[in-house]
């Protein structure tokens, strides 16, 4: 079974997210150990790029910040690497199909492979453009993540049945009025796509209270909360390792509670 | 080739949010452009709005002084609203109004993409929004307050370089936001699928209306076609009808800037590579880890990292031709036609002027050149007095 499977095997997951490179990578490097030992059973981190369209404005700031610290994709490739000599935590890599496509996609799998990088999740590839890089993803072992969100339901089904690690679940209130007429709510979108792909199903916040966590996580095998440890690093900076590893524990207590 | 595809290039590389929108909008399209009433609507819109078909004029003066080719100028800029945006827009506004939308949003870069939307809207009685680059709402005032007058709102955009291609990213935003009721209406022959075949096919009356005129006037086709790049919509109109007329030169010209070796330039063909942005695979200007590169030009209308995928395609099999062109040689150029013949063409036109003034005087007197003068030049006076060390006020 992959890492990120592993990761699903005792209940209900937590996943934080980051930005690499954001303030430093150094400080990127740090955080990843400590959420790690602070129960987070994945983490994501964004590629920094200079026009990420799919980011809220918090998160676009946060790669700016990065990107002007002189993050580069082959500096966070070297610090995963120097990172997984410490922490077994399954890491998925968010990022532009750009980024990918200038490094080269074969180069750019084989880092993946090479310093343990076990996802790509690529906001810019949505089903209909896959083959893009799928077949690169499938040589070098890097699963490549789907995105579903509250849609026909044949949609959900045609991405749920293809898809790869875990399913990244938008929750409606993020989408609301991307043109479907056959809408589908939270739950139901996660259960569509669980029953088609057989893989477990992750809901997605950017932001959100702990209540709100608690009620995603109801719906689903766990969810993924984007905002909050990019909100502690703009604000603490170099002091915000113990904030954020307090911010993990709180989560994860949250999705596993009963 | 797979739908949307211009050999390698074109693609529809957009987030998961956005798919819903975008594959609504090619399904109405795809029942619309055959629809014999949207037709006809649309061409009323054309001769009785617009101001269709635009004069091809003989430049006499221009065409002694450079003592070649015998030029043409494709008057885009008689349009209502003052440039080809005009065409692609009360196509794109009709199309939303079918679709039964209330609210339409746009980027603008210099304005008179956002200035055509805004009139579109006033005019069909749709809410519109439009995203401009800050930068750009500074260079471009009055472009500002005319899309205001018309009852349009205009958000400055503060994110990245503040100029189009942070107007696009903005745009994009608000549309995987607010899909239901909102229809974007993208300036360019740019973007995913199916926007660059969308803005093309409403773009595409210049050069057939290019083609019938010189017929009828000459007999015969054109040896060149010259037109300005940013995006590449205009020039996309006065080309396509001449792709399959393989003795038809088909010459776009580039924003070079301060010089196409000089940091500071917009020339895509000359300076990018392949990449994916926007929701196509074309060529961007960008760096080696893939950051799309802030990008210069004096025409705000051609300061865009990228170009559309058909022509990417163009250019890679040589259908087409792409050479840059400075700031400073499309000022002497704006300056140029203004004096030669009365006719003061926008900053962005002008590029296609100065590559003519290059070319011309080494094409025969029996060859004939059209340039397709896609806007006029009004909004761009103040800047050019800058240019110059004039002081304006307003």
């Amino acid at each position: 079974m992959s890492r990120i499977g592993k990761a699903f095997q005792s209940g209900k997951v937590f996943i934080p997210f980051l930005i690499g490179g954001d303030p430093s990578l150094e400080m990127t490097g740090e955080l990843i150990c400590a959420m790690a030992g602070a129960g987070a059973d994945l983490i994501e981190i964004g590629v920094p790029f200079s026009d990420p369209v799919a980011e809220s404005a918090a998160l676009q700031a946060a790669g700016g910040r990065a990107l002007a610290a002189g993050c580069t994709t082959d500096k966070l490739f070297d610090l995963v690497a120097k990172v997984r000599k410490e922490v077994e935590v399954p890491l998925v890599f968010v990022t532009y199909a750009n980024s990918i496509y200038t490094y080269g996609k074969e180069a750019f799998m084989r880092r993946c492979r090479e310093s343990r990088v076990d996802g790509l999740m690529v906001q810019d590839l949505p089903y209909e453009e896959k083959e893009e890089i799928s077949p690169e993803c499938e040589q070098y072992g890097v699963d490549l993540i789907s995105v579903t969100v509250p849609a026909s339901h044949e949609r959900i089904q045609m991405i749920a049945k293809e898809a790869k690690g875990f399913l990244y679940c938008v929750p409606s209130k993020d989408v609301l009025g991307a043109g479907s007429r056959e809408k589908v709510d939270t739950g139901e979108l996660v259960r569509l796509a669980k029953a088609v792909s057989g893989i477990p199903g992750v809901l997605a916040l950017d932001g959100g209270s702990l209540e709100q966590v608690k009620a995603m996580a109801a719906l689903a095998d766990g969810v993924i909360e984007r905002h909050g440890v990019s909100e502690l690093v703009d604000r603490y900076g170099t002091d915000s390792v113990g904030l954020v590893v307090e911010y993990v524990r709180k989560m994860k207590d949250a999705v596993q509670e009963r | 080739m797979k739908a949307g595809r211009y050999g390698r290039y074109g693609g529809q590389y957009i987030p998961e949010t956005l798919m819903g929108a975008v594959k609504e909008l090619d399904a109405a399209y795809e029942y619309y452009k055959n629809d014999p009433e949207f037709v006809r609507e649309l061409e009323e819109l054309y001769s009785n709005y617009a101001g269709r078909p635009s004069m091809l004029y003989y430049a006499e003066k221009m065409t002694e002084d450079l003592g070649g080719a015998k030029i043409y100028l494709k008057r885009e800029d008689l349009n209502h609203t003052g440039s080809h945006k005009i065409n692609n827009v009360l196509g794109q506004v009709l199309l939303a109004k079918k679709m039964g939308k209330t609210r339409v949003i746009a980027e603008t870069g210099a304005g008179q993409h956002g200035v055509a939307t805004a009139t579109a809207a006033a005019l069909m009685d749709m809410e519109c929004e439009i995203y401009m680059g800050k930068e750009d709402t500074e260079r471009q005032a009055l472009n500002v307050f005319r899309m205001e007058l018309l009852g349009a709102k205009v958000h400055p955009v503060t994110s990245g370089t503040m100029t189009l291609k942070d107007a696009v990213n903005e745009a994009m935003g608000e549309w995987a936001r607010r899909g239901e009721d909102t229809f974007y209406v993208l300036g360019s022959v740019m973007g995913p699928h199916p926007f660059p075949m969308l803005v093309r096919d409403f773009q595409k009356v210049i050069g057939k209306e290019i083609r019938e005129q010189l017929l009828e006037r000459e007999g015969r086709l054109p040896d060149a076609v010259v037109a300005c790049v940013g995006g590449g919509s205009n020039a996309m109109g006065a080309f396509y009808e001449f792709i399959p007329y393989k003795e038809v030169r088909l010459i776009g010209c580039e924003a070079a800037g301060l010089g196409v070796d000089h940091p500071k330039n917009a020339a895509t063909v000359a300076n990018g590579t392949v990449g994916i942005f926007h929701g196509m695979k074309s060529l961007f200007c960008q760096d080696r880890d893939g950051q799309i590169a802030p990008v210069y030009s004096i025409s705000a209308g051609l300061d865009y990292p990228g170009i559309g995928p058909e022509h990417a395609m163009l250019h890679e099999t040589g259908r087409a031709e792409y050479v840059p062109v400075t700031d400073e040689e499309a000022v002497s150029a704006f300056e140029y036609l203004s004096r030669t013949e009365g006719i003061i063409p926008a900053v962005e036109s002008a590029h296609a002027v100065a590559h003519a003034r290059k070319l011309a005087p080494d094409m025969g007197k029996d060859q004939i050149m059209v340039i397709n003068i896609s806007g006029r030049g009004d909004k761009d006076v103040a800047a050019i007095a800058r240019y110059r060390g004039v002081e304006l006020y307003e």
